[in-house]
């Protein structure tokens, strides 16, 4: 039997690859070199598949000039911004995406920000890598300790939710806001908060884990950050939007806010030169869910759903 | 009634320097470590009966018995007294205490933290940051090791490995512990004791050490152990430099046998292997296992303790020996 063709815009993690290869007469990307949409056209011809990249633009004039043997997009990623999805609705083209498999990912990267914000790591490595190091010292980059602390959980969802057992390891008991209160075994024992002035004098730690998007952009400003204790630790793995940076630089510089660490920007890949300059502050590239163990689980769950759609099944990630 | 008479070696958190002058007839450090000869000096002259330290100041058999009469108990500021002559400060009849207990939390945050920055490939991303960003990464570049759900293998189950297993299990991660001895059931929560580190090492993708240094510990993870761990597998060690053979680690790094790992303890300090700052898969901080303002006062608070037990004619808390 002749294998469906598969066409795959990027390089993917190994496994992947591999499985596309096995299953599909695959055409992959050897060289990881950002692709356009003509670049796509020029290599779909007979594909049944296409899987792409965040980075890619299927716009409405790429998908209409798609061949008609198309009856897939596979998306690496959970968001799909960048497929003009009313094009592929109109040519029948369903979309599939990679919901779900990053929640540990990014959860542990909260973690990751917390710890190393409240212990000063960015200053101390940078100290020991300086050459500059000149020994143990009982007052020296003394930081803020985490157990006992109450952690805030802004938004709990699926990644706020696997935040809760990491964060109690550390003796932290925790807290969290969100519109509604989850269900008992879900809450997982946090202490739920209907209002941001019960909710912000509690946070020792606030860790961001809502959605991005106009209803929360800038939630935390600076009559919000004014109201959190004094020395606060602020860590956000979500949405650059959700903070004013201009605020919370000028509160890293008074000491309101003790560390922060981050993981996204307002308009990423420009952060804002307040935040950079700072010495306590760690910062990360947005690679939040950027293990090998989640890039190989989007995957195969987008295969999963690449797979389904060609057999004739309903695949679980479809994107409405 | 007259206040007990203490020199402070070495300057100390500001609680701690209160504190001490509140309850003692106190000479303090204000802004740099009395040389050895400055301590003597000062015991001398203040006819103290107290010695507050840490680690720059070494405890050797000379330096000990250049101590005034006077000079009854020694408290270092430290869990660790790889700096003291204990055979040299018993036949002298000192009382020397450290302060255990007190930094386990802090020390095992520290060290978890190591192993998510080692895992996670920290530093790069950091260096990205720094350098500007302006690119974007595809789906296979720069990708980290996911904690969760891995085996960790814990060499020293005692207060602060215990603590980390404890943290681990947060993650989903499976703790198997090696140790002189299985651990009260108790105290287990789940972990599984491995007889020897060479059983216990095929097993672990994360390696975290605890053990105490010495010369029993000296190289524990060498070019043979280090072999032993699955390749790809990270080494973390907050505990003591001399535990790791530090060329072994660095041919480790450098053939992918580790992927990666965090240290915040060299053999040499401050003075370190500056070959392990040149590598990328390292995450680096200068001994901070117990840098938090509440730590370190609680043991500066916890070493004036044991002085005021032992000048009170009281046995000492956390006396070296006994």
């Amino acid at each position: 039997m002749t294998k469906a063709i598969l066409l795959v815009t990027r390089r993917l993690p190994p496994a992947i690859e591999a499985r596309s290869a096995r299953d599909y007469d695959a055409r992959l990307n050897a060289t990881d070199a950002p692709v356009t949409g003509a670049d796509i056209l020029s290599r779909a011809e007979g594909a049944s598949a296409v899987l792409c990249c965040p980075a890619d633009r299927l716009d409405a004039a790429t998908i209409r000039a798609l061949p008609e043997s198309v009856r897939v997009i596979g998306t690496f990623s959970v968001g799909f911004d960048h497929i003009d999805l009313a094009a592929a609705r109109e040519r029948g083209i369903a979309v599939v995406n990679t919901p779900d498999v990053l929640s540990v990912a990014t959860a542990e990267c909260a973690m990751l920000l917390i710890l190393a914000a409240a212990r000063r790591a960015g200053e101390g490595e940078r100290l020991v890598r300086s050459g500059n190091w000149q020994g143990w010292a009982p007052t020296q980059l003394l930081g803020t300790g985490v157990s006992g602390r109450r952690l805030g959980i802004f938004g709990m969802g699926r990644i706020g939710r696997e935040l809760v057992p990491m964060a109690r390891g550390f003796g932290m008991t925790v807290h969290y806001r969100d519109q509604v209160r989850l269900p008992t075994e879900l809450e997982q024992g946090a202490t739920f908060h209907d209002s941001d002035d019960s909710f912000l004098p509690v946070c020792d730690v606030l860790s961001l884990h809502a959605p991005g998007g106009e209803g929360t952009r800038h939630w935390l400003n600076a009559e919000r950050i004014g109201r959190l204790p004094h020395g606060a630790v602020v860590v956000n793995a979500a949405r650059g939007t959700l903070i004013d940076d201009a605020a919370l630089a000028a509160a890293l510089q008074s000491g309101q806010i003790a560390a922060a660490g981050l993981d996204v920007y307002n308009n990423e890949p420009n952060v804002a030169p307040g935040l950079l300059a700072l010495e306590n502050v760690v910062l990360l590239p947005h690679l939040g869910s950027a293990t090998v163990a989640t890039r190989d689980a989007m995957g195969h769950l987008v295969l999963d759903g690449i797979d389904a759609v060609l057999a004739g099944r309903e695949p679980r990630n479809l994107v409405p | 009634m007259t206040k007990h008479r203490l020199v402070v070696a070495r300057p100390v958190p500001q609680a701690v320097t209160d504190r001490a002058s509140s309850e003692f007839d106190a000479v303090l450090s204000d802004s740099a470590d009395m040389p050895p000869d400055a301590v003597i000096q000062a015991l001398a002259d203040h006819r103290a009966e107290a010695l507050f330290f840490s680690s720059n100041l070494k405890l050797n058999s000379d330096f000990i018995a250049r101590l005034p009469q006077s000079v009854r108990v020694a408290a270092t500021c430290s869990v660790g007294f790889d700096h003291i002559d204990v055979a040299a400060a018993k036949a002298r009849g000192l009382i020397v205490t450290n302060t255990p207990e007190v930094l386990t939390d802090c020390t095992a945050d520290l060290a978890f933290m190591l192993l998510l920055c080692a895992c996670r490939r920290a530093w790069e991303h950091t260096e990205v940051m720094r350098s500007g960003w302006r690119r974007s990464f595809g789906m296979r570049e720069m990708l980290g090791i996911q904690a969760s759900g891995k085996t960790i293998g814990i060499v020293g189950f005692g207060r602060i490995g215990r603590a980390v297993a404890q943290r681990a299990r947060g993650f989903n991660m499976r703790v198997v512990y090696t140790d002189v001895a299985r651990a009260a059931p108790e105290l287990e929560h789940g972990a599984e004791f491995v007889p020897t580190l060479r059983e216990l090492l095929p097993r672990c993708q994360i390696v975290s050490l605890h053990a105490p240094g010495g010369a029993a510990t000296d190289k524990l993870m060498n070019a043979e152990t280090i072999g032993l761990l699955p390749r790809g597998a990270v080494l973390v060690n907050a505990a003591r430099g001399t535990l790791v053979d530090e060329d072994a680690l660095i041919d480790a790094l450098t053939s992918g046998q580790l992927s990666a790992a965090g240290l915040d303890v060299f053999r040499k300090e401050p003075d370190f292997d500056v070959r392990l700052a040149a590598l990328p898969n390292v995450f680096l901080t200068p001994h901070m296992g117990s840098a938090t303002t509440e730590t370190r006062n609680a043991m500066g608070f916890r070493a004036l303790d044991n002085i005021e037990a032992v000048l009170a004619g009281n046995p000492a808390i956390d006396p070296l020996w006994s």
